[in-house]
This record gives structure tokens, sequence and C-alpha cells, in this order.
């Protein structure tokens, strides 16, 4: 849903990052308000995870220039818990499994660094156990898996579901999504979509990063932004991502290219 | 915290000599031997005064310093009761109340442990006929009757907690020995009873289990400030029955811990043993195990922290002297600060052990560039046709696991303490329930 006056939620201006020696990220920029929800899509190696972990602080990825605001604060002076805690929420295209950490731990303890932040009272474990079982109906999710630990022996579409459970609980202002649809079957795409879409408020925005057009057939998206060699290359509505569905990548190769000849040309 | 060992002392060790001064000074200060295990006390003393003491210069104790120890009984360090602090483990106040269904017994070594106690059904105290030919039986048949530790505790125990296990035992069996500092009242010091008596508390322990009799038995040994606590276990599981083993081995200060836990078992019995130790000055763990047809079932996890300068040290040996037996084996240790953890385990599969099904698994958490951890998984195997796995890791806290957390809004240092905890639990939530309510079990817990 697309509204000019609704707040400002994230403001990337000129964003370069690399991975040890190797530029990644060459200049994102990108605007993302209350209420809307975003699509990045790209082959691989353009930059799109980066492009979220760099977001959420991923301590492996170098920010070498640019700014982040979020809320109008710099994002990227926080560390990732703080960024957890003020509303930002990264579900990752791999959950980490962790032995011997109880989901339900794990997660009653990240929802009390949340609350706490927003001032909310700290939840017991009683208390949190009635507030879970009522947010694991948003992914239609077995009980039996927070008794388990985290992400352990989970299947792909269970690791995933417990993502937007995660992302449920700590009702995040803006949610990026790495890759949630990649290894899902078409139910548990759709459960986890609706998962997605039921959490969408005029409050919120959301961040998809996917490869597929099939998961934008179930959450629609107000902007598709085509990445390629750490940029958005383009930005458009909704049908951008069927002329990608119908072109393919390719037109991007040849944007590219006739680009660095233009610079070229002008550098000339 | 550690004192060094005088010029003298050095030397003999340097040298091996037999009844280093250390040893002497150390016997001359024992109690006169008394007790149903004098004649145990007296082989014990003679033996102590024939052996070298265990150094560096031995293959089984290259990591293994025993200067702590030494040192304990050498006037250099404080009296006891100095030291500990509120965080002792060993505070009297601090025995819990015992957790519901589990008779709990205090051994010190020197007062009767059933003073004012029933045992449960399914036990009985084997008789003055039975026990002096049972005794050593075990030790003898797992190799480690002669082990400096063993004769140690032999020189020094005075008691000795016989039992027989017949049908299964509903309760749980839980033997608590506090040593050092702040005794608890039962263990007040005897009149005439020497500086050395009172910084040493050996236990001795023999269970008889009959056929298909099953036994759950938790053993808590607490130190705390300069002493030793001594632990000789001894366990013969006849065909069938199953021993279900936890210890909790928690000191404080310059408290040591030397324990040595032999097992016999016969065919299809089961042997089930979880131990977690933290906090010793210095802590020398052996845990023996023969399958003496094979054919048995041995599950052995373990969990030690080895932090401050402390030196933790497990080797185990489990042999199979007949085919189809099993071994689960996980070792875990967490070596910080200056820490040091020593495991070598043993395994041994003889050609007459076909189609023996073990594994062995190491698992260690380097949490500091100080800390270290040596690691031996030793296997020996003679017969084909058996499947033995063996594995070692030791990593540090994992990044991404780390990141994931922090992601979701959980600090680094909170992040750390729950990957630290989620280790250990792999080994603690299999200890018997009545160790949940031990304090410094609690501790481990809570803050890591």
């Amino acid at each position: 849903m697309i509204c000019p006056d609704a707040d400002l939620l994230l403001e990337i201006v000129d964003l370069h990052a690399r991975v040890e020696d190797q530029p990644i990220l060459k200049g994102v920029n990108l605007t993302v308000r209350a209420g809307e929800i975003h699509a990045v899509m790209g082959r691989n190696g353009s930059g799109k995870s980066t492009l979220s972990k760099v977001l959420a602080g991923h301590p492996a990825y170098t920010v070498t220039g640019g700014s982040v605001r979020y809320r109008g604060a710099d994002l990227l002076d926080l560390e990732p818990e703080q960024r957890s805690r003020i509303g930002l929420f990264l579900g990752f295209q791999y959950p980490v499994e962790i032995p011997g950490v109880s989901n339900l731990e794990f997660l009653r303890v990240s929802t009390n660094a949340r609350r706490s932040e927003l001032g909310k009272e700290e939840l017991d474990t009683f208390a949190f156990e009635d507030v879970v079982r009522e947010r694991l109906e948003v992914v239609k999710m077995d009980p039996a898996f927070l008794e388990r630990s985290v992400n352990e022996g989970f299947s792909g579409g269970e690791k995933k579901r417990n993502e937007i459970l995660q992302m449920a609980l700590l009702e995040p202002a803006v949610a990026i999504l790495d890759e949630t649809d990649s290894g899902l079957d078409i139910d548990a795409l759709r459960i986890v979509a609706a998962g997605v879409n039921q959490l969408s408020t005029p409050e919120n925005a959301t961040l998809l990063i996917t490869h597929y057009q099939r998961l934008l057939d179930v959450i629609i998206p107000d902007y598709v932004h085509v990445m390629a060699a750490g940029r958005i290359l383009r930005t458009g509505g909704k049908e951008l991502a069927f002329e990608l569905e119908e072109r393919g990548y390719d037109w991007v190769d040849a944007e590219l290219a006739s680009e660095s000849r233009s610079v070229a040309e002008v550098a000339g | 915290m550690m004192a060094s060992l005088s010029d003298t002392d050095a030397a003999a060790l340097a040298q091996g000599m037999a009844t280093a001064p250390w040893t002497q000074r150390f016997l001359d200060g024992l109690p006169a031997p008394a007790g149903e295990l004098e004649t145990v006390q007296w082989r014990g003393r003679e033996a102590l005064a024939r052996q070298t003491l265990p150094s560096r210069r031995d293959e089984d104790w290259r990591f293994t310093d025993l200067v702590p120890l030494l040192a304990v009984f050498d006037g250099t360090a404080p009296t006891a009761g100095s030291s500990g602090g509120t965080d002792s483990p060993a505070a009297a106040s601090a025995l819990p109340p015992p957790a519901p269904d589990t008779v709990r017994l205090l051994l010190d070594g020197r007062n009767d442990p059933l003073a004012g106690q029933t045992l449960p059904a399914g036990l009985s105290l084997l008789g003055e006929g039975e026990w002096p030919l049972a005794l050593g039986h075990t030790l003898a048949a797992t190799g480690c009757q002669a082990h400096w530790p063993v004769e140690l505790n032999q020189a020094t125990a005075s008691r000795c907690l016989a039992l027989r296990v017949s049908g299964a035992v509903a309760s749980t069996l839980e033997l608590v020995s506090v040593a050092g500092a702040d005794v608890s009242g039962a263990a007040e010091a005897e009149p005439g009873a020497t500086q050395i008596g009172q910084r040493l508390t050996p236990v001795r322990v023999l269970l008889l289990l009959e056929e298909k009799a099953s036994l759950n038995v938790l053993q808590v040994q607490l130190g705390n400030g300069p002493c030793l606590s001594s632990l000789v276990c001894e366990a013969r599981l006849g065909r069938g029955s199953t021993l279900r083993h936890g210890l909790l081995a928690f000191g404080a200060g310059e408290a040591c811990f030397l324990g040595h836990l032999a097992v016999e078992q016969e065919l299809e019995s089961r042997l089930e043993s979880v131990w977690a130790s933290r906090g010793w000055a210095l802590s020398r763990f052996e845990p023996r195990v023969s399958q003496a047809e094979g054919g048995a079932h041995t599950s052995l996890k373990a969990l030690q922290l080895a932090e401050e300068h402390q030196l933790v040290d497990t080797h185990s040996r489990v042999v199979f002297e007949g085919p189809d037996g099993q071994l689960e084996q996980l070792h875990k240790a967490i070596a910080d600060g200056h820490g040091r953890s020593v495991f070598n385990g043993a395994v041994k599969v003889p050609r007459l052990a076909q189609r023996t099904n073990a594994a062995q698994l190491s698992r260690n958490l380097l949490l500091s560039n100080q800390a270290r951890i040596d690691t031996k998984p030793e296997l020996e195997i003679v017969a084909d046709d058996v499947r033995c796995a063996h594995g070692a890791t030791v990593t540090r806290l994992q990044q991404n696991e780390l990141f994931y957390l922090q992601s979701r809004g959980i600090s680094a240092a909170v992040a750390a303490g729950l990957l630290k905890r989620g280790f250990c639990q792999e080994v603690l939530r299999d200890l018997p329930a009545a160790a949940a309510g031990w304090e410094p079990l609690k501790r481990l817990l809570a803050e890591a």
C-alpha cells in the first residue's frame, strides 16, 4: 500500500559494502515508507542477500560508504541486537540450528528484549506460553517445535515457519525476508505467505528478497527492484516482476553493458 | 593460588625417588589405621611409600601436574576455613533438601553414613563375610588397583559403603561428600584428628548389582578451599542389571578432586554414567569399564569445565572382553581463562570382541586464548568385524550462531551464555533428576 505521506522507515543512500576484500554493494539507494511492500529481485551474486545482512549488522560485512537511516536515526551505528530491538527484523535464508538452546526459551528472551525496548512489561514463562501459542496460529506451526532446540533437525519448511513465528512475536517495523520462499513446497509457501500478509499493516513495511515470481503471486509488492552488480538497476511496480519472469535477466546484462559503454564514452 | 613445591620435593619428583619427602610427610601426618578398613589402609600406605609420585614424565600424567594437590597437604596452602567465601559450593547451609524419592547418605570416609537412615527396599549392606572379598575386585579387573589416586584413597579411608542391589530400586540413592572448609556438622573433626585428616575426605563405595537389578545413584562430591575430595567407586553389574550413575563434582578455590569409577559389566547389563565437573584447582577422574564377556551396553557422558588456572583431566578406559558390546561415549569440555582440559579416551577391542559397536566423541569449546585443550581418543582395535567411530572437535563459539541470536535482540554476552549453556545441556539434561536441586549446578545453568 503506497501512501506518500506515510512515515519514512528506512532510507538507504549510496550504500557500499564489502566482505573481506571483495566489494559487493556499490551504491544502493532505497527508500521504504510505512505500509509498503518491496520486492528485491536479481540474480545470484547481485548483492541481494548482502544488502539484507548489512542492514541486520552481520559482522562479516564492512560498510565502506553511504548511509542507512532507520526512522531518521543512523542504523549502521547500532549493534545487531539493538537493530532488532528497535524494530528491524531479518528472516534468514538459512536459519541457524542451535543445539541445546530451547526454541521456547530463545523466543521468550528475544521477545522480551523487544518488549523491554518498547517499554512493555517482560513476559514470564507462563505468560509467554499463552502469547506464543496464539502466534503459532499465524504459521500453523506444531507446538511440539517449541520444545525442541532452536531449528535443530527442523525441515526447510519448519525453519521458515519458525522465522515467521519470530517475526510475529517481535512485531518489527521493517521486516527483511531473505529468500523466505526458497526450499518451500507450494503448501508451505502459501502458509508462510499468508503469515506475512497477516502481519503486514499500514504501520510496518516488508522487504522481500526473492528470485522468483511465485512468492509475489501471494504477497503482492508495491515496488519491485532489480539488483545487479551491487546496485538497484531498475525500480517498477509489480508488473516488473512479471516482465522478469517472462524475459529473464538477460536484459539486465544488456543494460549494464550499455551503461558501462556510455560511462566510457563520457569518460572518453 | 598455587603454592610451589619446596626444592627438596621438586628434586625428589625429578629423580622419581621412592618415598618422596612429600609422601613421607603425608604418611607421618595420618592418624593410625583404624576402622573396618584398617588392613586396607595398611596396604595402601605401604604402597604409597613404595610408589613414586605420578609425574609429568609418566605418559598417563604428562599434562597433569600434582603441585596444587601436594600443596594442600604441605602447609603452604591457607588453613581450612580461610577461603571459599560465599560462593562456596560446599557450605553446609547449601545442602538442598533431598529431591522426592531420594535417599541421601553423607559419606566422609570416617563416620557411619547410615546413622539415622534407612536403606530403601532392594538395598542391603554387604555382610562382614562378603565385602572384604568383593572389595578391590573390580579395581583389579579394570587394571587400576595400584593407581596412585586409588592407593591414596585406600591409605586413608576407614569406611566403605558396600551395598547389594536386588531387584529394581525405586528410590534414587544420593551419596554426598563434602570436603574442606565449613563441612556440615555431621563431619565435625573427631578428637585427635590430624590436619591431614581434616583436609582429605576419602569416599569408598562398592555396589554389587544382582541379576536384573536396577539402581539410580547420584554421587555429589563437593570441595572448598585447600582440601582433597577422593573417590573410589566400584560397581559390579550382574547379568541384565542396570546402573544409572550420575556424578556432580564441584570444587572451589584450592580444592582438588581425584576420582576412580571402576565398573565390571556382565552380559546384557547396562551402565549409563553422566558426570559434570567444575571448579577444581586440579581434577583427575578415571572412569574404567570392563565388559567382562562383551554383550553389554555402556553409555558415558561427561562435561568438564576448566577455568581460571584449573586443570581438569579425565582418563577413561573401556575394554570389551567379549563380542557384541556397545559403547556410546560423549565427552565435552569447556576451557576458559587460563584453564586446561585434558581428555584421554581409551577403548580396547581385542580379537575376541567381534561385532563391537563403539562410538566416542570428544567435543571441546575453547573460550579464551590462554586456555588449552588436549584431547586424545585412543582406540585399539584388533577385531575385524566391528563398528568403531570416534571424533574430536575443538571450536570457539560459532559466529553464525552468535549473529543469529543477536539479530533477535539478544546481546552478545547473553547470546554467548545461551550457546555455552546449550553446549552443556547436551550432557546435563541426562543427569539424574535429583541433581537439579544442587546449587552449583543451578549456578552453572544460570550464568552460562
